[in-house]
């Protein structure tokens, strides 16, 4: 099979291996469960209980705050304790609505679906209705991905099971141990398009997957599986988009845009229960690893359990780390304070016990151009990065800077060991609220 | 926990390669044609290079205090610019000739610029060319005691005679000390290709538009062994391969690196054949580092999915 790809990227180290042979074990959390009523991209979701209230597994809490939210339910049984704001990975402090676990798991009952039989408006209201967002990181609520103008123009469902991240090994365990849901799940998201055609995209670091998956879509005629280049970042979307299709989309379109919508592995599976089973959005998978951990394993978290948690049934620290990542270590968030709750988007806790980043002391730029080789979005990460340092906002944008996707390749390959991601970054970050204070 | 832990904006982890790393490299790709050079010219060659060598770093040191910079010799790009200067010098230069050399490669051309990766000049170049016009006669003499002085090049332009095409690939001709070695500067060269140092964009476009070059204007039409007696000899493989390479003074975009190439082997094409002397590379490797903010700008690359294929195709 010819392997799909794009220009640009990076092998990093991919420390998978320390994680990907022991199958998925479940967690059944103890204590407070604390959901913060933003674990998406839009609108906080709005509490629809008050202290005090006993609360049911499975039972919503806190409704959609829009058209772009999601809402959010309880995955334990128990009493609210309180509303308040409490820490999230990204370092800010969230309204949460925390509950205290009773330990019983009293659940309410869910309607199973049958989804031949079911409209394409209602797929999308059992989605929204469910709390479905984008859990490969960017929270992107699922409904709004799925309600495109012109479901007709969409030629292709791609799932995004390219797992690029190093030491991530969430999607490589769903994929292997419940495949069907992801197959069942990607037909459901085909129904509501009909001239789409759906790709499994699987980085060919994971042939036992796809030649699983193979075996499994053999019947199947509107889904293909196709692997991909192991290379860093393949995953993207706008990259994945151009190995799948050869369509290339800049950063103020949408994939809807090359007649393409992307979910992840975790995501059509939760599709899957929405639908099918009608199930909201309560469980993920996460990847506790790193060399600190003494038994790196992937765990079926229940959302709103405690980091610290998670650490402890992976065996606690072999040695105190350094750095401690919520996400992969080329795009996740670095954490100060381990108590914050896993949320929809969490997808691995990564502990190191060296950080390369404080341990390599940043040099001058010796023009080697290495940046711009790994550049999957083509443009020229140091030149940006120089004027992002003297705060040059209108050169910034003229040369292109909006369309970095912050992967963090430069960064990685920089010998001079320069700061580029960040802060090319943070010049973005003040280019977009600069945008939203002039409207 | 009992320690605090680090926090940093994306990405956690870093690639192995290093600016000192890459220096080394450089250093350990040009040991062949330096070995071979004073295996050639003999001792006295060998105290050029380390007089050269010393005189650079000392001066990046000496810079640094007086200035109450941080030292920099640690990152080997001062002992790189020492040893290609030397390898610029004819072999019986005086000792002296490599200190002012080397002084003024690091304080005036390179420092004074705001030090590594600030320069808009390849230090080594600027330098030899300082020392070309202010000592001509030194600096083109290539007399010593195994060859009888006009370098291979010089002859070739006289149109008296021609040097055994072999001695030119072997490198056993006058010469300066580590130019005349196709052989020796190729083994680095695949060294640095082989270990991602360099690349062959600048080397080839470079080689191969001198070669158009001379095939169209030296008026003796396709003469295989003429061009290839032009590319043996005299600085063209060194200074393709390790000056014009050299990333401070090279555009960063691949486009640049391309027209940046091709504009080196036009103007060294019109120095040899049309200048007074019979070499070109210095003086066109030069020029060519004064255009790279303009090669640049024209040289922007197009962003994902802004160009022509950009955009949905449904």
């Amino acid at each position: 099979m010819a392997r799909l790809t794009f220009r640009g990227g990076v092998h990093p180290y991919d420390g998978k291996d320390l994680s990907k042979d022991k199958p998925m074990k479940t967690i059944i959390p103890k204590g407070d469960m604390v959901y913060p009523l933003s674990q998406h991209i839009g609108a906080p979701a709005v509490p629809i209980v008050k202290k005090g209230d006993k609360v049911l597994t499975g039972q919503k809490i806190a409704e959609a705050g829009g058209f772009v939210s999601a809402p959010i339910y309880a995955t334990v049984s128990g009493t609210v304790k309180a509303i308040e704001p409490r820490r999230v990975v990204t370092g800010d402090m969230v309204n949460s609505i925390i509950v205290d676990n009773d330990g019983l798991f009293d659940e309410v009952e869910y309607t199973p679906h049958n989804p031949e039989k079911l409209e394409k408006k209602e797929i999308i209201e059992l989605i929204k209705e469910a709390g479905v967002v984008g859990m490969g990181g960017a929270g992107f609520p699922t409904h709004v991905k799925l309600s495109t103008k012109e479901p007709e123009k969409i030629t292709y469902v791609i799932a995004n099971c390219a797992e690029c991240e190093p030491y991530l090994t969430s999607d490589y365990r769903r994929m292997l141990e419940e495949p069907q849901k992801l197959i069942d799940g990607l037909k459901i998201i085909l129904r509501l398009f009909d001239n789409a055609q759906g790709v499994l995209a699987v980085e060919d670091n994971k042939p036992d997957c796809i030649e699983l998956l193979s075996g499994l879509v053999e019947k199947e005629e509107r889904i293909t599986v196709k692997a991909l280049k192991t290379k860093y970042p393949q995953g993207a979307e706008r990259q994945l988009i151009y190995a799948v299709t050869g369509r290339a989309i800049n950063s103020s379109m949408l994939p809807a845009d090359a007649g393409c919508v992307v979910d992840n592995v975790d995501t059509i599976v939760a599709v899957y229960h929405a639908v099918a089973e009608g199930k909201p959005l309560m469980n993920r998978i996460v990847t506790v690893t790193g060399d600190a951990v003494n038994n790196p394993r992937n765990f079926y978290v229940r959302i709103g359990m405690n980091y610290n948690d998670l650490i402890a049934k992976a065996g606690g620290f072999k040695t105190e780390p350094q750095k401690v990542v919520s996400g992969g270590p080329m795009m996740g968030f670095a954490l100060f304070d381990l108590n914050v709750p896993t949320t929809k988007t969490a997808s691995a806790l990564l502990c190191l016990t060296k950080d390369e980043v404080s341990a390599s002391e940043e040099g001058p730029c010796i023009n080697c151009g290495r940046c711009v080789e790994v550049c999957p979005g083509r443009v020229v990460p140091s030149r940006l990065a120089d004027m992002a340092r003297r705060h040059d906002e209108e050169a910034f944008v003229e040369n292109d800077g909006m369309e970095c996707c912050e992967c963090g390749c430069c960064s990685y390959v920089c010998p001079a060991k320069r700061q580029l991601t960040q802060s090319i970054k943070s010049m973005r970050k003040t280019v977009l609220n600069n945008r939203k204070n002039k409207k | 926990m009992a320690s605090i832990l680090k926090v940093s904006s994306n990405p956690h982890i870093r690639s192995k390669a290093s600016t000192e790393r890459i220096m080394q490299y450089v250093v350990i790709a040009l040991l062949p044609t330096t070995v071979f050079g004073i295996f050639n010219f003999g001792l006295h060659a060998l105290l050029l290079v380390l007089v050269t060598v010393a005189a650079t770093v000392l001066s990046e040191y000496i810079y640094d205090r007086c200035m109450k910079k941080k030292n920099s010799i640690g990152d080997f790009s001062a002992v790189v610019t020492g040893l290609l200067l030397a390898l610029n010098l004819p072999p019986k230069a005086p000792l002296w000739i490599g200190i002012i050399g080397g002084v003024f490669a690091i304080v005036v051309v390179k420092m004074l610029f705001g030090g590594l990766g600030q320069n808009f000049m390849n230090p080594a170049l600027g330098a030899r060319c300082f020392l070309m016009i202010s000592f001509t006669s030194i600096m083109t003499n290539f007399e010593c005691d195994a060859y009888t002085g006009a370098t291979p090049l010089a002859v070739l332009k006289s149109g008296e005679g021609a040097a055994s095409l072999a001695d030119m690939v072997i490198g056993r001709t006058a010469g300066t000390i580590g130019e005349t070695s196709m052989v020796a500067i190729l083994i680095g060269a695949a060294f640095l290709l082989i270990t991602g140092v360099i690349d062959l964009k600048v080397p080839c476009s470079y080689i191969a538009s001198f070669v158009v070059f001379i095939l169209f204007f030296s008026g003796r039409g396709f003469d295989l062994q003429y061009i290839a007696m032009q590319l043996a000899g005299g600085g063209l493989m060194l200074g393709a391969f390790f000056m014009a390479t050299d990333y401070v003074t090279r555009p960063i975009t691949k486009n640049g690196q391309y027209v940046f190439g091709i504009f080196l082997g036009i103007m060294t094409g019109i120095f040899r054949l049309f200048g007074p002397s019979a070499e070109g590379v210095s003086y066109a490797i030069i020029l060519g580092n004064l255009l790279v903010p303009l090669i640049e700008r024209f040289t922007k690359p197009t962003a994902f999915g802004k160009g022509r294929k950009g955009g949905a195709r449904v």
